[in-house]
């Protein structure tokens, strides 16, 4: 399977859960290596030992590596390594819980550890590098981590029948204890680790996995987060929290365009910002990053200083120069003519000659950036022959290759500390590693100035808001007509924007035939069954870099889908669950959510009137990264035309819920971050100069604006699929759905903002 | 110079008295639990406590903290209302990047060394100054009712 083939869709629908997962075996042997010689009788942990050798530490014996993904110490700690980025989305959680289940450990003795960048061990073969992304993380690993799980588990019970001399088979595992009922022995862990090291690795057909009645931690709620603790008292190492001995710290002037140049530059008064070290210049490298200088300080507030400091004029000649007002116009004009077609069945344009109704809409959405609370930044320490980045990240290798391509080094002299991600949504996979490179230029260019100390680069919020890589903006023009019975006819969609792909090196893996099927996912392959349908794509080649922002093409495809679909709905007079049910009739798990979601809703009844403001309820159900998401919003709308959202009834299915309280809070946090998308968010251009640069003009959604949030999980023995991103794409047309049942209004053109008082 | 007390600790500053407290804090103390989100007040990811009272670092120079008494996440989870947050915090899994929590964490403890049983309002009043771009909110909002309880 090619990289990213899950995100862009281009894997069928079948056989995406099916990638087979070798179980990888690590070299055992080396770490035996000066662990042995000990006293035999030497223990360790809880059970009470009698060895008068017993001074000697945990710490002293080598772990149990028994594959990539584990370690478990003498001292008793498992430790999981998690070859995923954690950025908030529960991954280590999850990876964790998966392990733990089938070595049967005690959940209270598993800690995370995030794997180095090594695609031979932990590439995700549903991205095809080593990677985060597309809401893969379960679905890649689910058999790949509970075979490691499962495999230790055999060498502990190995070890424990060696030394006991009783049949492996009477043993027993429960909760980090290995027993045997008969001969009343027991020991941890930590006890056999290692002579558990010089078990022989079982063959992985040998290996029987858990039948799903027997699971305790998968599917349980008693597996709390394991960076719960560490992101509650202030000591989770973020990016921004990096010191190395002697470094300095990096806080750049961008070019204010995509495309300017630098013509001069006055650095006299930065560098009399006293504690200012030196001021660098950073080549653009043309598509990936922008023209920069760069000034090192001591700290931040001194390189911000100086970096303000500076004089830049910029050569923008040949810049980006439209403003949003004209790339919407092109945009529309566009839509107005035929395009490549992206996806057909029947006739569409037939279907729609003569339809009993017709509805034409065109809808806008503008481009959007990630703003993750922590901004971009990366901490490079580049010596002569060899680079260590310490950053958090979701493309770790493609990341480790394009540093490694600055520097004129091999992959393998670049080493990568993943860190957690304050955030991303998307940002931290850079397709062209942007903020990677900008980085990794800068300390080379700070090198060869005679700069050795490791370098912090810190992006304002300014700077990251300003910076790029941002949801594509899009039109989607949308024709759809009923018959004399209410059921569609035909409908046609033309879709226009950018390409995420196109100038990246996921091009060949993800454009095929002219369309990027990230731009379409959603529409293109719906699975409402309309017998007549045609979506075509405009695809608009801007310098604006674009790229994934949770949920990618479903951000915007779902809202058109989902908003005209309810329009038909409502001029067939039917019930828009009903009208929906029809058209999702060979597809069971729309069906489950959809009911599901209408049952917990209490869909049909009126709701509770509140004086002086209209209420409404609106559903949307969209299937995204093989999950299933059906939401229902209500609801209020003032006489001046403020909306609030009171309260939003989810419905998931992704397969089996590994954890039922993630998956939970999954859904909730995409919805919290699909409602700032649509009520509010806008990065717009002036002269081709993006206008917002912080949380004044692009604000966020506030804890007091956060609706109640209901999620209910539908029971599934099904392979599990992503939570990340699929929460995401309901909420907009659920609440664009419900404003229309309280007040009659069509928004199709995003952000709400006023909209509603006009 | 500047003298400062954080955490109970003595420091002195003798850099550029303007420099906001979050870099000093950050860079020359080397507390990073309290974070970098906007620079401007806009975020509160920056939130500590100045006698008390939740301020947003990022904004306020040293010299306005001089002689006061300044409190981080690393301390405010040790007394008895911060121990209550920071319990319920973990209780109901709030976290989900993290990043923003510290700041979300000061802003309740300060809230709830106020009002011991504070409403929805109460919560809105004093909560909305502090973003989460993962919309942790619901928990939030949950775990300061759930701290609530436990210190009543």
């Amino acid at each position: 399977m090619g990289i990213l083939n899950r995100i862009t869709g281009q894997a069928s629908k079948s056989d995406v859960n099916t990638t087979a997962a070798p179980l990888i075996n690590v070299s055992r042997r080396g770490f035996l290596q000066g662990s042995g010689g000990l006293a035999i009788g030497i223990c360790f942990g809880p059970v009470a030992c009698t060895s008068e050798k017993a001074a000697v530490s945990a710490a002293d014996i080598a772990p149990f590596v028994p594959n990539a993904f584990l370690r478990i110490g003498a001292d008793n700690s498992v430790t999981v390594i998690a070859k995923f980025l954690e950025m908030g989305q529960g991954t280590f959680t999850g990876l964790a819980t998966l392990a733990a289940e089938e070595l049967d450990a005690d959940w209270a003795q598993v800690s995370v550890e995030a794997a180095p960048a090594d695609a031979s061990k932990y590439a995700n073969a549903m991205l095809g590098g080593q990677g985060t992304g597309g809401s893969t993380a379960m679905a890649d690993a689910h058999v790949q981590m509970r075979m490691a799980g499962a495999s230790a588990r055999a060498m502990l019970v190995s070890a424990a029948a060696e030394q006991w001399k009783v049949p492996a088979a009477e043993i027993t595992v429960s909760k980090g204890t290995i027993r045997h009922a008969a001969s009343r022995k027991e020991a941890s862990f930590g006890q056999f680790a290692e002579s558990a090291a010089k078990q022989t690795v079982p063959t992985a057909e040998s290996i029987k996995l858990k039948d799903p009645k027997d699971f305790t931690l998968i599917g349980s709620t008693q597996t709390p987060r394991k960076d719960s603790a560490g992101k509650t008292d202030g000591t989770a190492m973020f990016t921004q929290d990096v010191k190395l001995p002697g470094m300095l710290v990096a806080v750049l002037a961008h070019s204010p365009k995509f495309g300017g140049a630098i013509k001069t530059v006055d650095d006299t008064a930065a560098r009399a910002v006293a504690g200012v070290i030196d001021v660098v210049r950073v080549d653009a490298v043309p598509g990936v990053t922008r023209a920069a200088v760069a000034v090192l300080a001591k700290n931040t507030w001194v390189a911000k200083q100086g970096r303000d400091a500076l004089v830049i004029e910029w050569d923008d000649s040949a810049a980006f120069a439209k403003s949003s007002v004209d790339i919407a116009k092109e945009f529309k004009a566009l839509a107005a003519k035929p395009g490549p077609v992206a996806g057909t069945r029947g006739d569409a344009a037939a279907a729609l000659k003569k339809p009993a109704k017709k509805i034409e809409a065109v809808y806008e959405f503008p481009y959007l950036a990630h703003a993750a609370m922590e901004p971009l930044n990366c901490v490079v320490d580049l010596k002569a022959d060899r680079c260590e980045i310490w950053n958090g990240e979701q493309f770790t290798t493609a990341d480790q290759a394009s540093a490694a391509a600055v520097l004129g080094f091999k992959p393998e002299q670049v080493t990568i500390k993943q860190l957690y991600a304050g955030g991303s949504f998307g940002r931290r996979a850079s397709s062209k590693s942007d903020f990677i490179v900008e980085a990794t230029a800068l300390a080379k260019a700070a090198r060869a100035k005679g700069v050795e100390a490791p370098i912090k680069m810190i992006w304002t919020r300014e700077d990251d808001m300003r910076g790029g890589y941002y949801r594509a903006g899009f039109v989607h023009a949308i024709k759809a007509g009923l018959d004399g019975d209410g059921n569609i006819a035909g409908w046609q969609s033309r879709l226009v924007g950018q390409s995420i792909a196109k100038g990246s090196p996921m091009e060949p893996f993800m454009i095929h035939n002219g369309i990027d099927h990230s731009s379409v996912e959603g529409t293109s392959d719906t699975r409402y069954d309309i017998a007549n349908l045609q979506v075509e794509l405009h695809t608009v080649e801007y310098p604006l870099p674009v790229l994934w922002w949770r949920s990618v093409g479903h951000t915007h495809t779902a809202y058109a889908m989902e908003t005209m679909i309810d329009e038909l709905a409502h001029a067939a007079a039917k019930d828009p669950i009903e009208f929906r049910k029809t058209l999702l009739a060979k597809q069971p798990r729309h069906l489950g959510v959809l009911a599901l979601a209408a049952e917990k809703s209490g869909w049909g009844k009126p709701l509770a009137e509140v004086a002086g403001k209209k209420r409404g309820r609106g559903i949307a159900v969209h299937e995204s990264f093989n999950t299933f998401v059906a939401e229902v919003a209500e609801v209020s709308i003032d006489e001046e035309g403020l909306l609030t959202v009171d309260r939003v009834v989810c419905a998931v299915d992704c397969g089996l819920a590994i954890n039922p309280d993630v998956i939970k809070a999954q859904m909730e946090g995409g919805i919290g971050f699909g409602l700032t998308a649509i009520l509010k968010s806008e990065i717009s251009f002036d002269k081709g100069a993006v206008v917002q640069g912080n949380f004044g003009d692009y604000p966020m959604l506030r804890i007091n604006e956060m609706p109640k949030i209901e999620v209910y999980i539908v029971p599934s023995a099904e392979k599990p699929t992503g939570v990340g991103e699929p929460g995401t794409p309901p909420i907009g047309p659920a609440v664009a759905n419900a404003v229309f049942a309280a007040v009659g209004k069509r928004i199709r053109k995003l952000p709400f903002g006023d909209q509603l008082s006009a | 110079m500047t003298e400062l007390s954080i955490n109970g600790v003595k420091k002195t500053h003798d850099g550029d008295p303007a420099m906001p407290l979050l870099w000093f804090i950050r860079d020359e103390v080397g507390l990073t639990g309290t974070k970098f989100g906007c620079g401007v007040a806009q975020c509160g990811a920056c939130t500590v406590h100045l006698d008390g009272n939740p301020i947003r670092s990022c904004v306020t120079p040293v010299a306005a903290a001089a002689g006061k008494n300044i409190t981080t996440i690393e301390a405010a989870v040790g007394d008895k209302v911060g121990a209550a947050v920071q319990a319920s915090w973990r209780k109901l899994d709030v976290v989900q990047c993290g990043y923003c929590q510290s700041g979300q964490m000061m802003s309740a403890v300060a809230l709830l060394a106020k009002n011991k049983a504070p409403t929805d309002e109460d919560i809105d009043a004093a909560m909305s100054g502090n973003v989460c771009r993962c919309a942790t909110y619901v928990r939030i909002r949950a775990a300061i009712h759930d701290a609530s309880k436990a210190l009543a």
